[in-house]
């Protein structure tokens, strides 16, 4: 026992000398993201979003801040190892910027084991929304059943009883589906689970068509998305058996590629370009005027999760030597929200409105989303009971 | 009955798709000796190259030729540069290098078009559907898929068949280093099969474009299939490509299409789905394990091989 000694009283050492004076040190943030191969533009999103509330002065809340920006690849060995390099050499306690649950699920674990606090911006798998939940991590989007569930409410509220779902063959898009059949009360006509990376749904359309139901629910992320989506067009079935889906499957790269052939469909997201408030009309603008494009869903959740930072640094003054100061002044979560009102339920998960939204053509060419309703107000995750934090 | 027949003619459709991308491979393949893992991206440069034509000019012919004779060019400058040395290596340092290729490739397109898929349209003249069978329209574009991919496999085997190059290259493919010994110039034999390879390559990506999403990396999910259709159809035939590529396009459709149905008269529709969806996508492995039982070199491989 004796030899641990030295050793604890060197890391002893380490850590005080790695504690920041306040106003001298900028506050490191460690932000891992996928931004290189298939899924890059969810990263390169949240990463803008992110940055533009860091701004031109890089301070957060009124203190600096240094963002140290990391691609993952969408790998988890890459994630994880980026995670463990920058607690080790760098002293980063503080992480975000992880787009996919698989990813989180490996590098998290490994972030909080070290007493840091991560704020996911995109992944909320249900493992850290019930049983794993954590002092040190927050979820600043959503869990990932919630924009599902919002579709089965809004379908049955539709008075529909009779829908196709589609989804890939793989844990989320299975989640996807249960999501849905959580609040959705009518009859299924038919389920299709097709394989990840498919580009083809010549035959799963035909068999759709076949089925006549009254309405298709799909959870097809990225590029899949984009060929059922054209695909379902060019079989000419978008006029006569309504789409509907989550936001992921409606982001704005996703409807730039898939051009009219999304018009109309609806999709359920807790937030929207047009959701009026003084927060959002500010952040519009201002990303369209930094970076010249739409503002995606995601790049709301990466700017959302830099003004919590924000608002949390502000409280503490700077100060991050107390992480559980620091954890409880996150947990406030007292700041403008682009969603408008949001709040941390007990396993630190948001409680927020879920909107429902439409595909429009948007002013200037190409398309975006507009607020068609709402599907739940003031929505908690279904894992909650699970958690043991209160 | 009628959905069937829908479903074949998707099987089809989606056979001539593969055909595309096989010709080409097969015969890098057969005659020089070289796995090409960078074929699929010679199919995403044509589609690139497509989209930004069209957009450009409006016109989608001008961009499908454009899309072709840029996957060509691609072709020509990676076959002059790096394939070349690569010919008399071994299979290891083959895969190693055109591996290499496939990473620069999406890259080298993500720096060009950025990160975000592109959108072609489909020309309104191909749009719309045609009424094949009562009630069931068939979309004009998938249709003039068909026909041009039949064409081209015709115009293959023309080439193969019936002219002085398909002799030589037939014969490359029996038996490389005697047709050297005669006299021919390999090197240019070589790097105009690759150019054909990588024009019917771009060609595939131009078509697939208005179909499918022209993404980085949409060559890497294609390629796979691709690899199994010219095992399955014997290395180095057109014939066999033709064959496989159809043979994979319809097993994997009408296995998408029926398996989960098939599966509910024997479990309960729940697992049926979920075992028929696991099933359907294994399906064209399974028929390549059993064609290489029952044929190890392929349903109708090139003579000598």
């Amino acid at each position: 026992m004796n030899n641990h000694k030295p050793f604890a009283a060197v890391l002893a050492a380490l850590a005080l000398a790695a504690a920041p004076v306040a106003g001298a040190e900028p506050v490191r943030i460690g932000m891992i993201t996928t931004l290189s191969g298939g899924g890059s533009a969810l990263g390169v999103d949240v990463r803008d979003g992110f940055m533009l509330a860091v701004g031109d002065d890089d301070t957060l809340g009124g203190v600096p801040v240094e963002v140290l920006i990391e691609d993952d690849a969408r790998d988890t060995s890459r994630s994880r190892e980026a995670a463990q390099r920058m607690i080790q050499r760098e002293q980063v306690s503080i992480f975000t910027g992880t787009i996919w649950s698989n990813l989180a699920l490996a590098t998290v674990p490994r972030i909080l084991a070290a007493d840091g606090l991560f704020l996911s911006p995109n992944a909320g798998p249900a493992e850290f929304a019930g049983s794993d939940c954590h002092p040190g991590y927050f979820n600043v989007a959503w869990q990932n059943d919630n924009l599902h569930e919002a579709m089965g409410q809004y379908v049955n509220d539709e008075g529909y009883d009779n829908v196709y779902l589609v989804a890939p063959n793989y844990p989320a898009g299975r989640d996807a589906l249960e999501g849905f059949k959580r609040y959705y009360q009518g009859d299924i006509a038919g389920e299709l689970n097709t394989s990840l990376g498919q580009q083809d749904y010549a035959s799963e359309l035909a068999t759709i068509r076949n089925a006549d139901p009254e309405a298709v629910f799909f959870f097809l992320p990225g590029g899949m998305g984009v060929n059922f989506l054209r695909q379902y067009d060019q079989a000419g079935m978008r006029d006569s058996i309504p789409l509907y889906g989550p936001a992921f499957s409606f982001d704005e790269a996703i409807l730039e590629a898939a051009g009219s052939a999304a018009e109309g469909a609806i999709n359920g997201a807790q937030w929207s370009p047009d959701l009026d408030n003084a927060a959002n009309r500010e952040f519009v603008e201002a990303f369209q005027a930094k970076y010249d494009r739409r503002p995606s869903l995601y790049a709301s959740q990466g700017y959302d999760t830099a003004r919590l930072l924000a608002s949390a640094l502000a409280a503490v003054d700077g100060d991050i030597s107390d992480m559980q100061a620091l954890r409880a002044a996150v947990r406030e979560a007292d700041f403008e929200s682009v969603r408008g009102d949001f709040r941390f339920n007990t396993n630190q998960h948001p409680i927020q409105d879920i909107h429902v939204r439409r595909v429009v053509p948007a002013e200037g060419g190409g398309h975006t989303n507009e607020l068609v309703g709402m599907a739940f107000p003031e929505h908690r995750d279904a894992y909650v009971g699970d958690c043991a934090m209160e | 009955m009628l959905l069937f027949l829908e479903q074949l003619l998707n099987g089809l459709q989606f056979g001539v798709m593969l055909f595309l991308l096989a010709a080409g491979l097969t015969l890098i393949f057969g005659i020089m000796g070289l796995i090409n893992l960078a074929h699929g991206s010679l199919y995403m440069v044509g589609a690139f190259v497509c989209a930004t034509v069209v957009a450009y000019t409006g016109s989608f012919l001008l961009a499908v030729v454009a899309g072709a004779a840029a996957a060509g060019l691609a072709g020509l400058v990676i076959e002059s540069t790096i394939m070349r040395r690569l010919y008399d290596r071994g299979h290891l340092d083959q895969v190693l290098a055109t591996f290499g290729l496939i990473l620069f490739f999406n890259e080298a397109v993500r720096m060009i078009w950025g990160p975000r898929p592109l959108n072609v349209d489909i020309p309104t003249w191909l749009s719309g559907s045609v009424e094949l069978f009562p009630g069931g329209g068939y979309p004009v574009y998938r249709l003039a898929i068909i026909v041009i991919g039949l064409a081209i496999a015709l115009a293959m085997w023309w080439l193969v068949q019936r002219t002085r190059l398909g002799m030589l290259i037939r014969a490359g493919a029996a038996d490389r280093e005697m047709v050297a010994a005669l006299g021919v110039d390999t090197r240019v034999l070589f790097a105009g099969v690759f150019v054909l390879g990588a024009m019917l390559a771009g060609l595939g990506g131009a078509l697939a474009g208005p179909i499918f999403t022209v993404g980085v990396g949409m060559g890497e999910n294609i390629l796979i299939l691709t690899f199994v259709v010219i095992v399955v159809g014997g290395i180095g035939s057109i014939r066999g490509a033709l064959v496989g590529a159809l043979l994979v396009g319809v097993v994997d459709t009408l296995g998408r299409a029926y398996l989960p149905t098939l599966l509910r008269w024997v479990t309960d529709p729940a697992s049926a789905d979920g075992i028929g969806a696991g099933l359907a996508s294994m399906l064209v492995y399974i028929l390549m394990a059993a064609v290489l039982i029952w044929r190890p070199r392929g349903l109708l491989p090139a003579h000598g091989h």
